[in-house]
């Protein structure tokens, strides 16, 4: 193996493939069937399924900054399905199906690792709520079964069983619970997007939606105006900002959610773990790093500044957890905007405006989605606005119903 | 740490406050249909801006109004809201408190 490495190193010929794995950005045409406002994990996945299931491929996505620079490099790359809901159970279920499959199906590693994923339980109240989340899920198809303390003892051994004087009553063991790298997520997207020959538009920024009556025909953006058959948004923390701007309102609240991450150390954690009571979530990445992140902002804010405040309380429910990261040093601290719907669950679906579809209300739980979100958000276009039934309970007019999805398994939910 | 002023105790942490919502007309509920009703409880004007919302100090229970940018967390004005129970247009809100 010495000779060969040295053999490359001197030699000129790269022994593998040099093509980028994403194309420049082309000039934009006037003309698309699809354009997909968004070049998030959602947005391009939607072009991929679009792309490889539907035969639509005279598809635009339009990202004013970069592709998964938004959300989908802020999140904590949780991926599990131990909701509370049938209709939440049902849709993240495929998702972890898909996303077990993804590296494959890109020929590109996304680093997909199922370790698990634990929720402590504090309280009798939270254990009876585990409980039934464990049957649901079970129903569903799901791994998920109540552990003891002993248990869970023996899967991290390093963890404090009594943080802040609330000892650990049991524990939610989700062995389906997953993570992956978010960027390779939308990187694999997009690439598999753009060989099919959609079209990724980076520095393109929506200004305005054209509209001809209640449909949608168009965008006009800073490098030109397209019109379309079809529109998705696909924009997260700004999904009602551009819901104002296409002239209509959505039942949203957006919120910063703040993580950070600490210096590398050699593996030790190989659960994704969480406690109910602490609103605090730590893994350990592939790297080494610690990532873990708490609870969204206390009011509403369209901004990713960090505070003092938050990070304090979120270091310190970190330190009750696995006392030993006191020792640690933080390496970098952030904050995601998150357009969190009052039920905890997702609005997809249709919009006020005909040919113009949403993706949004993805709050604080949008990556693990990502791939059954490209999946029925690119059948839905696909069938000109025929709902598919795995998102259907996540209608818009549902808050005009009352006929909300109350999904108290979301982690920025109270337990 | 950042400072709100309360109309009621001056200067305080932001901790100390909670934040309850933007201000908006609330219709009357007797005669309110559900989709209006629906409109009132969900729907916000969620765009970025300078907002109008009620603020509760917790540790004395009092409820005033802050106009805040919502892109820049700047705080541009505090006050007892019975500056804005005077105003016309929140009428259906007073009459909802008698």
């Amino acid at each position: 193996m010495p000779f060969g490495l040295l053999k490359y190193g001197l030699g000129k010929d790269y022994p593998f493939e040099r093509e980028p794995d994403l194309p420049a950005t082309p000039t934009l045409k006037q003309h698309y069937d699809v354009v997909i406002i968004g070049g998030g994990g959602h947005g391009v996945a939607t072009a991929y399924y679009l792309a490889k299931y539907h035969g639509i491929t005279n598809v635009a996505i339009l990202e004013k900054a970069y592709l998964g620079g938004g959300n989908t490099a802020r999140n904590t790359a949780v991926i599990r399905s131990n909701y509370l809901t049938p209709q939440g159970v049902r849709f993240y279920s495929e998702s972890v199906k898909l996303f077990e499959r993804l590296s494959n199906e890109f020929d590109f590693n996304i680093m997909y690792s199922q370790r698990g994923q634990l929720t402590l339980a504090h309280t009798d109240a939270t254990v009876r709520a585990f409980r039934q989340r464990a049957e649901v899920n079970t129903h569903f198809g799901g791994r998920t079964e109540l552990i003891d303390p002993h248990h869970i003892a023996e899967l991290v051994p390093t963890l404090n069983l009594n943080p802040a004087n609330m000892p650990v009553l049991a524990g939610l063991w989700h062995k389906d619970g997953a993570t992956a790298r978010h960027d390779a997520v939308a990187w694999g997207y997009a690439k598999g997007a753009t060989q099919r020959g959609v079209e990724l538009h980076q520095l393109t920024e929506v200004i305005d939606i054209i509209k001809e009556g209640d449909r949608a025909v168009g965008v006009k953006t800073n490098r030109g105006t397209v019109h379309c058959r079809s529109i998705v948004q696909a924009v997260a923390g700004y999904s009602a900002v551009l819901a104002g701007i296409a002239g209509f309102k959505l039942p949203l609240v957006s919120y910063p959610l703040q993580a950070m991450v600490t210096q590398p150390v050699k593996p030790f954690l190989d659960p994704l773990v969480s406690s109910s009571a602490l609103h605090c979530y730590v893994q350990q990445t592939s790297r080494g790093e610690l990532v873990f992140g708490g609870g969204s902002d206390p009011y509403p804010l369209y901004n990713t500044r960090s505070t003092l405040e938050l990070k304090e309380s979120l270091i310190a429910h970190a330190v009750e957890m696995f006392p030993f990261m006191s020792e640690m040093q933080l390496l970098r601290q952030w904050a995601g905007i998150t357009d969190m719907t009052s039920d905890y669950s997702p609005i997809m679906g249709l919009s006020p405006l005909r040919h113009y579809y949403l993706d949004a209300g993805w709050g604080t739980w949008g990556f693990k989605a990502t791939p059954i979100c490209g999946q029925t958000m690119a059948e839905l276009v696909a069938n000109d606005g025929k709902v598919p039934d795995l998102i259907a309970p996540f209608a818009l007019d549902r808050f005009d119903h009352f006929k909300q999805v109350n999904e108290m398994g979301a982690t920025a939910a109270s337990h | 740490m950042k400072i709100l002023h309360c109309p009621l105790n001056g200067p305080r942490n932001i901790s100390e406050f909670v934040y309850g919502g933007q201000v908006k007309p609330m219709p009357n509920p007797e005669s309110a249909t559900d989709t209006e009703w629906a409109a009132y409880v969900f729907y916000e004007n969620n765009s970025i801006g300078v907002v109008q919302e009620w603020w509760l100090h917790a540790p004395s229970s009092y409820w005033f109004i802050v106009e805040r940018h919502n892109g820049s967390d700047t705080i541009l004005r505090t006050y007892d809201p019975s500056e804005l129970l005077s105003n016309p247009g929140m009428v259906s809100l007073e009459d909802a408190i008698q």
